[in-house]
């Protein structure tokens, strides 16, 4: 697991791209002060999934509305499943692991 | 191992049974047995390959590589003779023979031949000239032979002989129809619904009908000359075309052994009386006591079948079928369901008859419940009648709506009719077959099917045949959907009650909502009630920035490629070269992608990056145009008095005016407003959420819930006043009392006429409930808490505000005008 960011740069129930090793992760504050990360790409047509809404179980992506559940990956709207990454906070970094 | 299955007959119902065990991954080893020497094919569709509109190679279902790619044994041209229901084996003619676990019998039916003298030749089948109409080699040879001829007599004027003599007509000159009965399609229709076909058949199609005519004798020695009726009468033709109905073929089964009346007699799992392994299905199969002779039934058989058989639904029982038809009997549009009279003498029966245009309706109603309908020529309401039948729902009280849209939109799509592979959901792709996969998946709800497949999540116009296609494909057993009526989905209660809730516990923020309402967090509820939080508690409403859509987050709105569009405000859409000159010059030193005039009258900067947007903001120094939110978006206007000739009212002050004095406000829908000079209304007034029209005589007619969106509907006149004041306090009175009561996401086009503009003007303008000085005082805070989005630019609301969220694609993807 690398640390690539400070919790404080993703307010609570948001998310925020991160650019690692050429890939794009979309890391996620959930309300209940955990975090998941998954691509940062909607499958279906590109949209920026950390700009979408969030609770505590699934993804919003903002562009078509598509829904994805944050802890597996599997769609929730009959899209292909999104790649989840191991994820966890440590002394306030957030610390990635391999998918 | 693989039990062995063994299905007699290679028809539309065999096949289907076998295609019915398959999709149920049925472990069978299969074989079947066809008497004919092809693939299966649809034979209802052979009327139209008589008729020439339908190719022979358009017909088949099931073409011979089919029964190979599944692993199916088949026989075709073999006739089985006998069944060994001890050895369980069946036996061919030509020796095949086959063992079996479970045997289906579906060897159809074939046409009935009355007793007539000279129909046959001693030793060559029928005489030369006489044809039956039951398969692809009869339709053959009776294309050949008519061709060569010039008059022929159809015998039997039921469906079936109508058919065929729609079909003749195409390969010979003169066509006569004779009937036994009284009246065409006796079975179906009663005498005036008969009269009024044979009418249309005639005078339109040019085909003689002859009713009450029995047929008693073929003429002509080497070849058919004419045919002789029972009163003396003789139709002088070359061909002969018998369609007196059809009898079951059920003597093989009966010399096996098996209990046969007028069919093979099954119980509700289709199994033949007294045997355990033995099953009947289709036109050869009686089922307490009813044969059927139409397709519907015959589908309704296999899946029970099927269900049963692979054990899918070892409790599947076959209740017998409602028998409602539409079919285009020659060029005619009929439909019959249930009783073609009334029977008893409080059943009510309703008939409407135009016999210029060969339009005949009835319909009986017996206890408030449809019990038949025959619909001749205009058959637009059978897709609502067939459901009222079919499911026993309650009539209307207006009791012409079963026979005419009234009033209601016309040309609604039959469901039943469509194709599967018609696309329901323009905007999401999503066809009537994805939607009937999702409901037979065991999704039961509306909502359910919606969010599963996305149809109706776009522009929404498709959500009413979303719903009926839902309704069909659950054929009745649709869940009611409590969560229908809620205002946010993740919180189960209707808007007032949400906001009392609200209002009692005090909850200004939208997490406490859920913690003190709903229990777990709900994406797809943030936004809405984050804007009805703001709506109700302006200045005091706790701002959780994660329950803002990314619009709202950011003042703009998200593009395909997650850029944005920035639109600034132009109220009234009037603007000055200073200002134009100042977009411009924007425009170029960010390099914005595009740059459009809107339909609100705004100048749009299509595909700038998010990380731009502050900076394009102080670059502009304009207010926000609000293009992005649930909210107050624009007032449209025309040039007015001040230069227009034809202007009666100062349109552009005015719309200006309620501009700056709604700007921004945040509601349950968008709200486009217009106000127009004169009734020419070029700003399109009447088709706006609020449109005001100035009239001659200084005064203003207010229109409320128009739409020129996907929707399109002329607002419904609110009120006329005489001053530009009155204007203002109206809208924002009106405006109000949409943001308190409209359902989330609800347009004014949907919301004023369920609230009914009557009851609308009642609040509004007359201040009948006395809310009118809470709405406005009301409309009054929020307009005062109103500041300018845009200015929140300098200090990012939250950490990584305008942080790309696609650091690694270069942005923008959108094309770049030059």
């Amino acid at each position: 697991m690398r640390p690539i960011g400070s919790i404080h740069e993703i307010p609570p129930g948001e998310g925020r791209t991160y650019a690692v090793d050429g890939r794009m992760i979309a890391v996620f504050r959930l309300r209940d002060g955990s975090v998941r990360a998954t691509q940062a790409v909607c499958p279906h047509r590109g949209g920026p999934l950390a700009d979408g809404q969030i609770d505590l179980r699934q993804v919003i992506c903002p562009l078509h509305l598509n829904a994805w559940d944050l802890t597996t990956g599997c769609s929730l709207s009959g899209q292909p499943d999104l790649t989840v990454y191991p994820v966890r906070i440590d002394d306030n970094e957030i610390l990635l692991g391999d998918e | 191992m693989p039990r062995n299955l063994v299905v007699i007959g290679n028809g539309m119902a065999g096949a289907r049974t076998v295609e019915e065990i398959l999709a149920r991954g049925g472990d069978f080893a299969i074989t079947m047995f066809g008497d004919e020497p092809y693939g299966n094919y649809n034979r209802i569709m052979l009327s139209n390959v008589l008729a020439g509109v339908e190719d022979e190679s358009g017909i088949f279902l099931n073409d011979l590589s089919w029964y190979a790619d599944h692993g199916i044994t088949l026989h075709t041209g073999t006739r089985i003779e006998r069944i060994d229901r001890f050895a369980q084996r069946v036996y061919a003619a030509d020796g095949t023979e086959a063992g079996y676990d479970k045997l289906i019998i579906a060897t159809g039916s074939r046409a009935f031949v009355p007793p007539i003298a000279g129909i046959h030749r001693p030793g060559r089948g029928y005489h030369q000239g006489v044809f039956a109409f039951r398969t692809l080699d009869d339709t053959r040879a009776m294309i050949r032979y008519a061709r060569e001829h010039e008059r022929a007599v159809v015998i039997g004027g039921g469906l079936l002989g109508l058919e065929a003599a729609r079909g003749l007509q195409n390969h010979l000159s003169h066509v006569t129809l004779v009937h036994s009965a009284g009246h065409l399609m006796n079975a179906q229709l009663n005498e005036v619904a008969g009269g009024m076909l044979k009418q249309s058949v005639e005078s339109r199609l040019g085909i003689e009908v002859v009713v009450n005519g029995r047929t008693t004798e073929i003429l002509g020695k080497q070849a058919v000359t004419g045919v002789k009726l029972d009163d003396g009468r003789v139709i002088p033709c070359d061909v002969v075309v018998v369609a007196a109905g059809i009898r079951a073929n059920a003597e093989m089964a009966a010399a096996s052994g098996l209990v046969v009346e007028r069919g093979i007699v099954v119980d509700d799992q289709m199994r033949a009386q007294d045997e355990d392994d033995i099953y009947a299905v289709g036109e050869c199969a009686q089922h307490r006591g009813e044969t059927y002779g139409l397709v519907a039934p015959l589908w309704d058989q296999a899946k029970v079948l099927a269900d049963h058989l692979t054990g899918a639904n070892p409790l599947a029982e076959y209740q017998g079928s409602q028998v409602a038809t539409k079919l285009k009997v020659a060029g005619v549009d009929v439909a019959s369901m249930g009783l073609k009279e009334p029977e008893r003498d409080d059943d009510e029966s309703l008939t409407f008859t135009e016999p210029g245009k060969g339009v005949y309706k009835n319909v009986i109603i017996r206890d408030g419940r449809l019990v038949g309908a025959t619909l001749i020529g205009d058959v637009s309401k059978v897709a609502f009648l067939m459901q009222a039948f079919d499911r026993g729902l309650a009539l209307p009280e207006e009791r012409a709506g079963l026979m005419f849209d009234l009033g209601g939109p016309t040309g609604e799509a039959k469901v039943e009719d469509m194709p599967d592979d018609e696309q329901v959901c323009n905007c999401n792709g999503v066809s009537k077959g994805a939607i009937c996969a999702t409901v037979k998946s065991g999704c039961r709800t509306v909502s359910g099917v919606m969010d599963r497949t996305r149809a109706g999540k776009g522009c929404g116009t498709c959500k009413p045949i979303v719903q009926r296609i839902v309704e069909w494909a659950a054929g009745g057993d649709v869940e009611e959907d409590p969560a229908a009526s809620y205002y946010v989905p993740g919180i189960a209660m209707p808007k007032p009650e949400l906001m009392n809730a609200i209002r009692q516990h005090g909850l200004r923020s939208v997490s406490s909502v859920f913690a003190t309402l709903g229990g777990e967090e709900d994406a797809r509820s943030k936004m809405g009630l984050a804007s009805l939080l703001k709506m109700m508690w302006g200045g005091d409403y706790v701002d959780e920035r994660d329950a803002r859509f990314i619009n709202d987050r950011v003042h703009a709105n998200i593009q395909r490629d997650g850029t944005f569009s920035v639109v600034p405000q132009m109220r009234g859409g009037v603007t000055t070269p200073a200002q134009l000159r100042r977009i411009a010059e924007v425009a170029e030193r960010h390099d914005v992608p595009m740059v459009k005039l809107t339909g609100g009258q705004r100048i749009d900067l299509l595909g700038v990056p998010k990380e731009k947007l502050p900076q394009i903001w102080a670059d502009l120094d304009m207010p926000s145009g609000w293009a992005y939110g649930k909210s107050f978006r624009t007032v449209k206007t025309c040039v007015g008095s001040d230069f227009c000739r034809f202007g009666v009212g100062d349109s552009t002050a005015l719309g200006i005016a309620i501009e700056e004095r709604f700007q921004g406000i945040e509601g349950p829908g968008k709200m486009k407003l217009a106000v127009t000079g004169c009734p020419r209304n070029c700003a399109e007034a009447y088709v706006k959420d609020l449109g005001v029209v100035a009239i001659d005589g200084g005064k203003w007619e207010i229109y409320v819930g128009g739409a020129a969106g996907a929707h399109v509907r002329k607002g419904d006149l609110l009120a006329t006043v005489d001053s530009a004041a009155e204007v203002i306090v109206l809208t924002g009175r009106f405006l109000q009392y949409y943001r308190e009561n409209a359902n989330w996401l609800e347009r004014t086009y949907a919301f004023v006429p369920r609230v009914g503009i009557g009851r609308v003007r009642e609040i509004v303008v007359d201040d009948k409930d006395g809310v009118a000085a809470a709405l406005d005082a009301a409309m009054d805070a929020s307009v005062a808490a109103y500041r300018d989005p845009w200015k929140d630019r300098d200090e990012p609301a939250t950490p990584g505000q305008f942080r790309t969220s696609l650091p690694l694609t270069v942005l923008p993807q959108v094309p770049v005008r030059a």
